[in-house]
């Protein structure tokens, strides 16, 4: 929002203050200037950002009175009269032009008294229709804001002069009285912008006895607007109901000025004030005002806004809510009572009957009485006051909103800084040694951490998901590709590793550690998971290969205690190559699959070399505890190494062998290991593979004896042949 | 003294066998032995040296041995043995000494240079992975708070309308919801306002959550991820990382709240860095303010980091709004905005990462592309 401070400087005479040291002052004080651009001998243009609570200070004289505040100044107050003049480009206007003929007011029915509290119509006749001119085209020339008509520029200077939005009306289009009502099934209105709309039935609309002429505080309707033939006018200023506007404004996506304003909460006491204006404005180039202003309100409406019950405001709550200033003083009586007079509120001392300080509150509506009847309340902090609220903050409701208002004119930073003690003490999450740990061994194994999209392309959220259906789609996604919660890790893994390989980074080692979901519209679950994704070289120079994916996984779970971690080929998804890849399973419960990408889905996601891809879920990783390192007396004893060439048919898997020399219980067996295989080559028949075993074999507490390694090196030779292997000799 | 001089010298003659004779006798051929040591500065005089003294045929060391053994009474001949054991450790310790300054004793000089190595190679290196810049970013920052008494709660990304917006003092068709343009989840529209699923706007709904579970005093920290449906652009991604805090006890104030993040920013980025507090609104806390740091990169100066103001806006903040604690109390009592009050802060994790680091593009954190994510290595 622009605003020009010689405006502002209109409505507060007497700031001494430079525009800089007014933007800086304001800023502090919540209502921040984000820029302030030198219009020369016009003062500044401050470029504004209002805070969406804060409706009342987004005009020129919401501002100017947040100015009277920080100076301590009196503002210039508002005219409510037709024939009154207030402002200098005014001032050689006649006051016989505007007397019109007594004539009865015009008539105005009100069908819905909960949406429309208050509505104003006034007849003005035999005006011109003609470009503005003076002060109004003037400051809309500083403001780079469009010239349109006298007319429709007069409502939109009322605006930003006191942001009570009003409408003109081409009387002449009129049927007969105005009605506020909800538009009717079916009901058709052409807007301001040419667009025909169909009404709903929510809508509220200004109507006359045979059709709509506008949405309710959204905009007018095309059929009765101000055109160049125009001669009569009803200006229309009026209190609308903030939800109803901003449903209206929604459902039509119009978003506008006046339904901004209506839908944060209007001045209920600014419509009177705000017919004058644009009626003076244009009244200047001719025409009279016939009958009386029209005003209709509702009380009940009334008592809700500018009526509603004072507030019971004391000064423990500031302190107890702010605290210790830098000054010792600290916030005194008369430093509160000064700034929420300031604001417009009128403060009585709590049970004492006069109010304080009596009509020194700057207010839109000069007739507004200020009487303030003695409010018994039970508090008994004698530092304690009854609140009168200005009608043009229906934000302030509640006695915290004042203890705010202090705070934000008395000033943020004149507050000391202090520390709370605290006798607690702090808790680690259950995972999160957990998570660290695992985090830690990836980045040590030299995996690099990524963060990719929660959302998926739906073929992916089929193909990654571990239960048929259980993806969860949005309902207003980003884009197609994004169009579902993550189920997996992966689709968000492939596309980082797509990504690096189509930028001529070949070698890549990718991690992700994040939340997958499943579910359904009516319960979506959260789990942690964590993808692992490699291609090229990234750790040697030697390709990654899969024993690189199962390393890493053996260190990662080997991290965590388990009776058992087994590696095999069973239930693999379909995204793996089927015989390239494993599952790994940690007391017999699956927590990881890995592998080749298949590479019909490599193909798919042209993908130009071979990927390798994993994921893990942490969620049963996390129900083992840590592994807390046992330690084992070194023995003192030498031990023994073995090895044993052996032939074996192709059939036979590393694990079979395994198993089988576990299977031996042998005490004095230390370790055993494949120490080289060979699938070819000299004497290696075919259909077989050779492998050098090489087993340590060592006691605590003494040497082996000879004849205990003979016996030793024939059992296993006798396991190793009872699975189908060989000695080679 | 030139080394062929020793090499020819006589034979210094023993005045007697006494011990103390002895010693003075020994004392003298160290003498010699030092100043003939004096100039090994080369292989080839090491090789001198050692010919010198210890040459099997013309060594002095076993030409003064020979003399004063084959004069000396039996009785004497072991207490100059000794001696003799002695100086000879004394030279061998002085050719290590001087061979271990120019190359391995005995080794040929020219077979070593053979061994030269380029030590201007790069080395070999074990990489580590990199950590990513978001979750280094906020580990420093859970630790900072850590050390402030500060646990650590988390939440779902995916929440309720209630826990994000209702709760959080946002009421249905509020205005102040058009400032959190929501990603909601599909099917949602036959369910209660309060029950339908969206994802997280902030991580605030956290600070609900865990009131729920936990009467007051309550120190926290929220990390973790939300995400907003706003359009992608260099500073703005609809996925970011958010670190909240909320602290509730009896008298907690607005200083104190001031207090906390001026102490957590100094702790972040130095002590030379001051805060400055303007007034604000968010729903949930009431009074709000905006906190700015003064600019850590040019110390207040002005630079382009802080767009030549001295100043970089950080944080979000206030005091409990108290609706906030009347809906913790509906299921924790003791959550009575009368008896207790609490402020609230957030930051975006990312935002303070891309500062630290001066990322420019906020979508490179998100991308995976490893030219970026190494240089965190
Ligand atoms: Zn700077």
């Amino acid at each position: 929002m622009k605003i020009l401070t010689s405006w502002l400087r209109e409505y507060v005479p007497g700031i001494q203050a430079s525009d800089r040291e007014l933007a800086d002052n304001l800023t502090l004080r919540g209502i921040a200037v984000e820029g302030v651009f030198d219009l020369g001998p016009d003062g500044s243009l401050f470029e504004m950002d209002i805070t969406t609570n804060r409706v009342d200070a987004m005009n020129h004289y919401g501002i100017a009175r947040e100015a009277a505040i920080v100076y301590n100044l009196e503002l210039v107050p508002l005219s409510a009269s037709c024939n009154e003049l207030s402002s200098r480009a005014e001032a050689e206007r006649s006051e016989a032009a505007v007397e019109g003929p007594a004539v009865s007011a015009f008539p105005v029915s009100i069908e819905e008294p909960t949406l429309c509290g208050r509505f104003t119509a006034r007849v003005l006749r035999d005006v011109k229709i003609q470009p503005s001119t003076g002060i109004v085209a003037e400051r809309f020339g500083l403001l780079e804001q469009k010239l349109i008509s006298n007319a429709v520029d007069a409502t939109n200077y009322c605006t930003l002069a006191i942001g009570q939005p009003t409408h003109v009306f081409d009387l002449d289009k009129l049927e007969g009285g105005i009605i506020v009502r909800r538009a009717r099934r079916g009901e058709k209105l052409r807007t301001l912008d040419g667009i025909e709309r169909t009404l709903d039935p929510e809508d509220l609309v200004v109507a006359d006895e045979k059709k709509p002429l506008g949405i309710a505080g959204v905009m007018g309707g095309w059929d009765s607007m101000i055109t160049a033939d125009t001669r009569n006018v009803l200006v229309e200023a009026a209190w609308f109901d903030p939800t109803t506007v901003r449903r209206s404004s929604k459902r039509h996506l119009l978003h506008t000025d006046a339904s901004h304003r209506f839908e944060r909460g209007a001045d209920f006491n600014a419509p009177p004030v705000a017919s004058a204006l644009v009626s003076r404005i244009l009244l200047e180039a001719g025409g009279h005002q016939i009958g009386a202003l029209t005003d209709v309100i509702i009380p009940e409406v009334q008592a809700r806004t500018v009526k509603r019950s004072p507030i019971i405001f004391s000064l423990g709550e500031v302190r107890r809510i702010l605290g210790p200033t830098e000054d010792p003083e600290g916030i005194t009586a008369s430093t509160a009572e000064t700034i929420l007079s300031g604001l417009g509120c009128t403060l009585a001392k709590n049970g004492h009957t006069s109010p304080h300080p009596a009509g020194s509150a700057p207010s839109l509506d000069p007739s507004r009485a200020v009487i303030i009847e003695s409010v018994h309340s039970p508090t008994s902090d004698p530092q304690s006051y009854n609140v009168t609220l200005p009608s043009w903050r229906l934000d302030l409701e509640r006695e915290i909103d004042l203890v705010e208002e202090i705070a934000r004119v008395y000033g943020y930073n004149r507050f000391r800084n202090t520390l709370p003690a605290f006798a607690g003490s702090v808790v680690e999450l259950p995972h999160a040694e957990k998570e660290a740990t695992v985090r830690r061994t990836l980045l040590a194994l030299g995996w690099t951490e990524a963060i990719s999209s929660t959302f998926c392309a739906a073929a992916d959220a089929a193909l990654f998901s571990s239960q048929p259906n259980s993806a969860v789609p949005m309902g207003n996604p980003l884009s197609e590709e994004a169009g579902m919660l993550r189920p997996s890790l992966l689709p968000g893994m492939l596309s980082m590793l797509l990504l690096n390989l189509n930028r001529d980074v070949e070698n890549a080692a990718l991690f992700e550690m994040g939340t997958v979901f499943s579910g359904s519209p009516e319960r979506v679950d959260e789990k942690p998971a964590l993808a692992i994704g490699a291609t090229g070289n990234p750790f040697t120079e030697a390709e990654v290969t899969f024993y690189d994916l199962k390393g890493t996984l053996e260190e990662l779970l080997g991290k965590f205690s388990s009776r058992s971690l087994y590696f095999d080929n069973l239930q693999l998804p379909s995204w793996l190559h089927p015989a390239r890849s494993a599952r790994a399973a940690l007391d017999g419960a699956s927590v990881a699959w890995f592998g080749q990408l298949h590479p019909a889905e490599a193909e798919r996601r042209k993908l130009k070399q071979t990927v390798w891809i994993g994921e893990a879920y942490l969620d049963r990783l996390y129900k083992h505890k840590l592994r807390q390192p046992v330690i084992c007396e070194l023995s003192r004893f030498q031990p023994v190494q073995r090895d044993f060439s052996l032939l074996f048919p192709n059939w036979t898997s590393w694990g079979s062998i395994e198993e089988r020399l576990r299977s031996l219980e042998l005490a004095e067996l230390r370790s055993f290991k494949p120490q080289e295989i060979l699938r070819e080559g000299k004497a290696i028949p075919a259909g077989h593979f050779s492998l050098l075993l090489r087993v340590v074999f060592q006691l605590q507490d003494r040497t082996l004896r000879d004849d205990e390694l003979q016996q030793f090196s024939q059992a296993i030779v006798a396991a190793m042949e009872s699975i189908g292997g060989k000695l080679r000799t | 003294m030139h080394v062929s001089e020793i090499a020819s010298g006589d034979i210094p003659p023993l005045s007697g066998y006494s011990e103390d004779q002895l010693d003075k006798a020994f004392a003298a051929i160290s003498g010699e032995v030092e100043a003939s040591s004096a100039a090994l500065s080369t292989p080839e005089a090491i090789e001198a040296f050692r010919l010198q003294w210890l040459g099997r045929k013309q060594g002095r060391l076993k030409a003064i041995s020979d003399a004063w053994l084959k004069s000396a009474p039996a009785e004497a001949r072991k207490l100059i043995g000794q001696r003799f054991n002695t100086l000879k450790a004394e030279i061998e310790q002085r050719l290590e000494h001087a061979s271990s300054s120019h190359g391995a004793a005995g080794l040929d000089a020219e077979a070593l240079a053979s061994k030269r190595i380029d030590v201007t190679l790069p080395g070999a290196r074990r990489q580590l992975g990199a950590e990513h810049p978001v979750i280094r970013t906020q580990n420093e920052l859970l630790a900072i708070f850590a050390r402030m008494g500060y646990s650590v709660s988390i939440g779902p990304e995916v929440e309720t309308d209630y826990y994000n917006f209702e709760s959080l003092n946002f009421p249905p068709g509020h205005p102040a919801r058009d400032t959190q343009d929501t990603l909601v989840i599909a099917g949602q529209d036959r369910k209660p306002l309060r029950d339908r699923l969206l994802m997280r706007t902030h991580t605030s709904p956290v600070q609900m959550r865990t009131m729920e579970q936990h009467p007051p005093p309550l120190r926290i920290v929220i990390p973790g991820k939300v995400h907003r449906n706003d359009a992608a652009d260099a500073t703005h991604s609809p996925m970011f990382h958010q670190l909240e805090g909320l602290c509730v006890d009896t008298n907690i104030t607005f200083a104190d709240l001031k207090g906390t993040l001026d102490h957590a920013m100094k702790e972040l980025y130095g002590s030379s860095v001051r805060t400055r507090f303007f007034p604000s609104f968010f729903p949930f806390t009431e009074p709000s303010a905006d906190v700015q740091i003064s600019c850590p990169f040019c110390g207040g100066s002005g630079c382009r980091k802080c767009k030549h103001s001295g100043w970089i806006e950080l944080l979000g903040c206030g005091m409990v709004d108290p609706s906030v604690f009347e809906f913790a109390r509906l299921k924790q009592p003791a959550y009575d905005p009368k008896k207790i009050s609490g402020f609230a802060f957030g930051m975006g994790i990312d935002r303070i990462a891309m500062m630290k680091y001066g990322i420019t593009d906020i979508s490179l954190m998100f991308s995976g592309d490893l030219r970026f994510l190494e240089q965190f290595a």
